[in-house]
């Protein structure tokens, strides 16, 4: 595309010299912002992960006081952490274990109402993603207080629950849209019971979608802090925890733990990544 | 024979649009039945509710013998072949057409065995494990078949399951088609908006158009006796002279037009006075004036070579455009645009029915 | 109902109608109507409830607005939250139309998922990766004074420290949404509108951006709420006296000990959140669908 420009305006050199120029300065520009986007992202993740390895007290690259792995021991041997991250995954387990079948059945709810009435449950059913966390976590504990239940580890999941079991039915729902009826059809008429297609065509369907809001559900559950932080009672899940280290008494120890985080997630990604190329290749063959 | 689908005073509503008007039709055991008609005509609905997909809000469904009323689709003895097949795409092959058995509680290993003698049956022995997505369109159907019959129905309802086919597929699938079902003995309703598709496959055709029957006909019949209007112009082309009923007699009428008398078979309850229209099937409207034949002037505006035959497009006296099929043997005395031509067509070759 | 019923069958569609009930009505609406219901009674002793003092009224609404200081900070907090909404667009739209229609698909692949891994650790550590960098006496203000753009190290965690520290950790919730919508514009109109002569300034404003108008929808709302509803970041990166809206929130359930303020104060941002969802909806003309995709 430039370069036929160029090859038509190219009749006066100096007007080849301007050309070039104005075509190659927004390109510079935008060189420019790519790199300060990037530098954005990942400056304060490189300065966290390197402040791991400083001997200094508190977190930080400046000054460098020598390099060392101890905070990853300090970390490994911080029984509080340990506590906090089965708490967490306690948690997202119960999360799943709730907003999956919810959401799901929220899905296949819509799937089967008429268009007004959809729209309708449809503004319902995603209202929740438009809360902020804060008033989630304190329109729960106020509800349960009522009947006497204080916050902790089942309020937190509900309060997790009501809010994510909306990601859950968006995920379902849109894959719902390309299903073709006509299967669900088929099957009854070779003589499949209502469940029998539910079990044998739908689900098997829907599955790439389940598995996907099952891992969106675990680390939406795994991160969220506005909410619980209502709705923990004394509990301290891993967010919680970080979050009170951060006031109380910060060290590298925690930049560790993000590093670990970091790392699991990169490896389970790759897991998956490899799963899905092995499937999808063994399919073909 | 005994009857294996009959349809009494079926009505079906949807709100206020009535999508089948009163409709009663007995189809025979071993039939090969089509249902011919523009889309939007109802033949879908009558399908679906023979499938019993949908209850019908009036009248009655018998399937050998039996009432279907409050009998859902999974019950029937019958089995759909859809439009868009709706092979299961994540079960391979097999597992497709076993799935009627697998819902029955069939074992295993009998699922199998019997799947692979159907795959034997049409012809694609081998494909067993194969994924949907793999097969061609040809193949595709052909496993639909298999995964209706695995469940030995009565009935094969068929929507239209050629229709995504290119023209030569198609041609071949139909040939397969009828002798499959000559083989299973198995009766077929078949739905169609493709005359020749119904008019080549079908032991007889129905016309259905806006929710009404319109005629039930073996191919032949229907073609030359179009029992309405409507018949008439829709399966087949025709040409059409309008005018006045001047004589009935022995089962021919005489009808004045534009275009001069004309005598032709008279169809049901004309009378003298009536208005009516006399119809030609272009093939039989000849060059050659014949003895007893209807004769009528034109002036030839254009000759189409179709291959077997040619159409000969020429303008009446009375202003009307119609269409003569010339066979290949007479391509010689062709006239060329702008001659004037004398036509022909037998009385025995022309139909006059009453004005719709 | 019926065709739930007719497509399920009694048993699942009974299953499927508990769940979304039991979700709907019990973990959603209920919660929020005794929020409701709470905001609107006077903070008692456990002895006086029910009592002749438990009447319904609007105190804990109108202490927001006569009190200066809460007043102004409920205010602060809505202009910028909309400050972070705005930064975060004009920081992720060239990249979201450069991923959309300029890069090709491996270079997309890569920079997508180089875009995600911030995003697989939790808000809190996000935020707290600036708190490091942006220390008194951290990397940023050491760079800084060693390269001489700055004389004495600068106090970085202020309004400037929540700003970045909230655009960086809702980007991803801009910038996908708003990927997604330019994505699906057909190439051939920006050609179209190059042809005919258009800048490329012209070429946003007129073609790009209508077009993009209920992802950018989508991504502001959510920005916006995110922004209003944060507590880690100004917590963190704020400056020592000034306070977010949420930490007023926080403070009276857990520290002032008068939860039917808080339950008020909490229902006065879901009403800014949901006023501004409409507001985008109404101003952008897009629906309720389009958005939460």
């Amino acid at each position: 595309m430039t370069v036929s420009y160029k090859a038509t305006a190219g009749a006066a050199p100096s007007a080849q010299g301007l050309t070039t120029l104005a075509s190659v300065l927004p390109k510079v520009i935008f060189a420019i912002y790519m790199v300060l986007f990037f530098a954005y992202l990942f400056l304060p993740l490189l300065v966290m992960a390197a402040a791991t390895f400083n001997t200094s007290k508190f977190p930080t690259v400046t000054p460098w006081l020598g390099t060392t792995l101890d905070w990853f021991s300090a970390l490994w041997a911080d029984s509080a952490m340990w506590q906090a991250l089965r708490l967490s995954i306690l948690i997202s387990l119960g999360v799943i274990a709730i907003s999956l079948p919810v959401g799901t059945a929220a899905a296949l709810f819509l799937n089967s109402l008429q268009d007004r009435s959809r729209s309708l449950f449809y503004a319902v059913m995603v209202s929740p993603l438009l809360t902020p966390g804060v008033a989630i976590g304190i329109a729960t504990l106020v509800l349960w207080r009522q009947v006497g239940v204080g916050g902790g580890t089942a309020l937190i999941i509900l309060a997790q629950s009501s809010f994510i079991s909306a990601y859950v039915m968006l995920m379902v729902a849109a894959r719902m849209q390309r299903f073709d009826r006509t299967l669900e059809d088929a099957a009854v008429d070779l003589g499949a019971s209502r469940i029998v297609v539910f079990r044998r065509i739908l689900l098997p369907y829907l599955k790439p979608s389940l598995l996907a809001a099952t891992c969106i559900a675990f680390l939406q559950s795994f991160e969220n802090y506005n909410t619980t932080l209502f709705v923990r009672g004394t509990e301290t899940p891993l967010t919680v925890y970080i979050a009170t280290k951060v006031r109380t008494g910060l060290s590298p120890a925690v930049n560790a733990l993000g590093l670990v985080l970091i790392a699991a997630t990169i490896l389970a990604a790759i897991a998956y990544e490899l799963a899905r190329r092995r499937r999808s290749s063994g399919s073909e063959a | 024979m005994s009857r294996s689908v009959e349809l009494i005073d079926v009505e079906m509503t949807f709100g206020k649009a009535r999508a089948v008007e009163k409709l009663s039709v007995a189809i025979e055991g071993g039939e090969f039945f089509s249902i011919l008609g523009p889309s939007g005509c109802g033949k879908t609905t009558i399908l679906r509710l023979i499938a019993g997909f949908m209850q019908p809000t009036g009248g009655r469904i018998l399937i050998g013998g039996r009432d279907m009323v409050g009998i859902g689709a999974d019950q029937r003895p019958t089995s759909m072949i859809f439009q868009s097949l709706a092979l299961f795409p994540l079960m391979p092959v097999w597992e497709n057409i076993a799935f009627g058995l697998e819902v029955r509680g069939v074992r295993k290993a009998d699922r199998r065995k019997r799947a692979e003698e159907l795959l034997e049956l049409i012809a694609l022995p081998g494909y067993g494990d194969r994924m949907v997505h793999e097969l061609s369109g040809g193949q595709k159907q052909r496993v639909a078949i298999a995964r209706a019959l695995a469940v030995e129905p009565q009935v094969l309802l068929l929507d239209e399951p050629l229709s995504a086919l290119d023209l030569k597929l198609r041609q071949h699938m139909r040939a397969e088609l009828r002798s499959l079902q000559k083989r299973t003995g198995v009766t077929f309703i078949y739905i169609t908006h493709d005359q020749s598709e119904a008019l080549a496959m079908s032991d007889r055709v129905a016309v259905m158009s806006a929710g009404v029957l319109q005629q039930v006909a073996p191919p032949l019949e229907l073609y030359s006796n179009p029992a309405t209007p409507f018949v008439a112009r829709f399966v087949g082309e025709t040409n059409e002279f309008p005018g006045r009923v001047e004589r009935v007699a022995d089962g021919m009428a005489a009808i004045e037009t534009a275009h001069g008398l004309f005598t032709g078979r008279s169809g049901a309850n004309l009378k003298v006075g009536d208005q009516a229209i006399v119809y030609v099937r272009p093939e039989a409207i000849s060059l050659a004036a014949g003895a007893d034949a209807n004769g009528l002037h034109a002036v030839a505006e254009q000759l189409e070579f179709e291959g077997a035959t040619a159409m000969l497009h020429a303008k009446t006296d009375g202003g009307y455009r119609l269409s003569a099929a010339l066979p290949h043997h007479r391509l010689a005395e062709a006239p060329t645009a702008g001659t004037n031509v004398r036509l022909s067509f037998a009385a025995s070759q022309a139909l006059v029915l009453a004005h719709a | 109902m019926h065709s739930l019923f007719q497509r399920f069958g009694v048993g699942l569609g009974s299953v499927i109608l508990i769940c979304v009930a039991t979700w709907l009505l019990g973990m959603v609406l209920a919660p929020n109507l005794m929020m409701l219901d709470f905001s609107l009674r006077p903070n008692l002793m456990p002895a006086q409830i029910g009592g002749p003092d438990d009447r319904y009224t609007l105190v804990n609404f109108t202490a927001l607005f006569s009190d200066p200081v809460h007043r102004g900070i409920f205010l602060k907090t809505i202009w910028a939250s909309a400050l972070v909404m705005a930064t975060t667009f004009v920081v992720t739209y060239p990249m979201a139309y450069w991923l959309a229609k300029v890069a090709r698909r491996k270079a997309v692949a890569f920079v997508t998922v180089a875009l995600i891994i911030p995003f697989w650790i939790n808000e809190v550590l996000r935020t707290l990766a600036w708190y490091i960098l942006l220390a008194f006496n951290g990397p940023l203000n050491v760079v800084l004074t060693s390269l001489g753009v700055i004389d004495a190290p600068v106090r970085w965690f202020s309004d400037i420290g929540v700003l970045a520290g909230m655009v960086y950790a809702y980007i991803l919730f801009m910038l996908f949404p708003v990927y997604n919508s330019i994505s699906t514009l057909d190439s051939a109109q920006v050609e179209a509108a190059r042809n005919l002569g258009a800048s490329t300034l012209q070429i946003h404003r007129r073609i790009v951006i209508p077009h993009a108008k209920a992802g950018i929808a989508t991504g502001c709302v959510f920005t916006f709420m995110l922004a209003a509803g944060s507590y880690v970041a100004p917590a963190l990166l704020g400056a020592p006296g000034s306070r977010w809206f949420t930490e007023i929130i926080y403070n009276w359930f857990f520290e002032g000990g008068n939860w039917n303020r808080g339950a008020a104060y909490a229902l006065v941002l879901l009403a800014l959140c949901m006023a501004f969802v409409m507001a985008a909806l109404r101003i952008f003309r897009v629906n309720l669908a389009d958005v939460a995709k």
